[in-house]
């Protein structure tokens, strides 16, 4: 987990060679509440950072899902689709949402610039 | 999350250590939920909950000429409500529009309670103190003081009757006060007005109290079983419920036939009161209608999306959630009068993809007779 890196628009990135993991952060999950509903991108469909990729629905409130690189859509999270709820139980790990073999890796936030980011 | 400019309730403290997570409400720095909105929705459809509405305004009207102010103020008949009891009523506009909806209770002959709106106050207040020129009758804002602390629930009765601080005047019970009934009280030193009232479709009460008491009749609550739930729960419990929200379903646009409440204006009764040319004039021919809608599949239209029949555009959202209890996308809409009996068929436009939906009876979800 020490190589998480993180967007503005509060995703967390893991990379391992050219995939990058994508879920939202936990802060992230804190402030949408009870997660209801997501809409992800299934494989094949090709993303360009920084456009929107996805939904994730709150009881209250709709967030977009960013795509913070540019690539191709490897595979889609199926347990976090059927069960929306893992958001808020493990948003930093088992409610991974998307995996992106991306051509270009933009830079992103380290964990301190991103508590920063939270913390203002 | 908190906005430091926003006025905290008296239970503030309270609700920090709880680890609440906060939002603005009409200017008030309120608990949007403790830890998950859906667990508190669940826990007030099956066992009891705790909501914090200390931002709502409270209004304390009393005089030789309150029931009669209060005829002539409101839509609906104060004068008719039997001391102990509440009602449902709505302050209009001359032109008949909704400048707010309120609980009255009336307390004793002379003395009635006014519930209205954290967002409204100020029109309230203004209102209520242009119209009772005639009258010989006080109007007392009394929101500063008052903390307001609602139990709903099927265990509710349980709960407050648990409380062995607070004791009714004339050695009733919670449990003898019936729906929409008001009992004064004491909780330790502190008055009380016990309320069998809520928004939120379930059994319960709302506890009006000086703020300076209100956090330890919250620990106790606490104590007594309630879980703290938020305004997040609220809404969607309500929205099940089919009440209106002002603000989403009511406006100072609303007449309040086109929100389906011309039964809680007394229009049968030769009574002067403010809006009531404006209502007898009727809306405008084609004004749309208030209607509950259910959707196909999990995704909540809300407020602002657009209703479609057969591709037209024919109605707007004013509330929607995925319901908890239900577990289908439920909303309120204001349709064209042609699409707006139970059972047609329409679309709802969430964010581009079309759902399939249709008019649904109000409410969407209502408790057990027998709870």
């Amino acid at each position: 987990m020490n190589d998480l890196r993180y967007t503005e628009d509060h995703e967390w990135v893991a990379v391992d060679g050219d995939v990058a993991t994508i879920g939202i952060t936990a802060h992230a999950a804190d402030k949408l509440g009870d997660v209801v509903y997501v809409d992800l991108p299934i494989a094949g469909v090709r993303v360009t950072a920084g456009k929107v990729v996805g939904e994730i629905e709150s009881t209250k409130s709709v967030g977009e899902l960013f795509a913070p690189v540019d690539g191709e859509v490897l595979e889609r999270n199926e347990a976090v689709v059927e069960d929306p709820s893992l958001v808020n139980a493990d948003p930093m790990g088992a409610a991974w949402l998307i995996k992106v073999r991306f051509t270009d890796l933009p830079a992103l936030l380290s964990a301190d610039d991103y508590d920063e980011l939270t913390r203002a | 999350m908190s906005d430091n400019s926003s006025r905290p309730s008296p239970l503030d403290d309270v609700h920090v250590a709880a680890g609440a997570a906060f939002t603005d409400f009409a200017g008030w720095r309120m608990p949007v939920r403790y830890a998950s909105d859906l667990a508190e929705h669940e826990t007030v459809r099956t066992a009891a909950g705790v909501f914090d509405l200390s931002h709502m305004a409270e209004f304390l009207i009393g005089g030789t000429h309150a029931a009669a102010f209060l005829d002539f103020a409101l839509g609906g008949r104060a004068s008719a409500i039997a001391p102990g009891r509440a009602k449902y009523a709505l302050l209009l506009a001359e032109d008949g529009g909704i400048l707010d909806d309120v609980v009255v209770y009336r307390l004793d002959e002379h003395r009635y309670w006014v519930v209205a709106n954290a967002s409204n106050r100020e029109v309230v207040a203004a209102a209520l103190s242009e119209r009772r020129a005639d009258f010989d009758v006080a109007v007392d804002d009394e929101t500063d003081r008052c903390a307001l602390i609602a139990v709903q629930g099927p265990d509710a009765v349980a709960v407050v009757s648990a409380i062995t601080g607070l004791v009714l005047g004339d050695l009733a019970v919670v449990s003898g006060i019936p729906y929409y009934g008001v009992a004064a009280g004491d909780y330790g030193e502190t008055p009380v007005l016990v309320a069998r009232t809520g928004y939120t479709g379930e059994d319960g009460f709302e506890l009006y109290l000086d703020a300076d008491a209100a956090p330890a009749l919250w620990r106790d609550l606490v104590d007594a079983g309630a879980v703290p739930c938020g305004l997040a729960a609220r809404d969607t419990l309500r929205l099940e419920a089919g009440m209106p929200l002002y603000g989403h379903e009511l406006s100072r646009d609303t007449l309040p036939v086109q929100a389906g409440l011309h039964r809680v204006v007394a229009l049968g009764e030769p009574r002067a009161f403010v809006g009531r040319a404006a209502l007898e004039a009727g809306p405008v021919a084609g004004a749309r209608l208030l209607v509950g809608i259910t959707g196909e599949g999990k995704r909540a239209a809300r407020a602002g999306y657009r209703v479609l029949r057969e591709g037209s555009e024919v109605g707007e959202v004013t509330s929607g959630a995925l319901s908890p209890s239900l577990g289908i996308p439920i909303a309120l809409a204001y349709v064209d009068p042609d699409v707006s009996e139970i059972g047609t068929e329409l679309s709802l436009d969430v964010r581009g993809t079309v759902i399939p939906a249709r008019v649904a009876p109000l409410p969407f979800y209502s408790r057990k007779a027998s709870s």
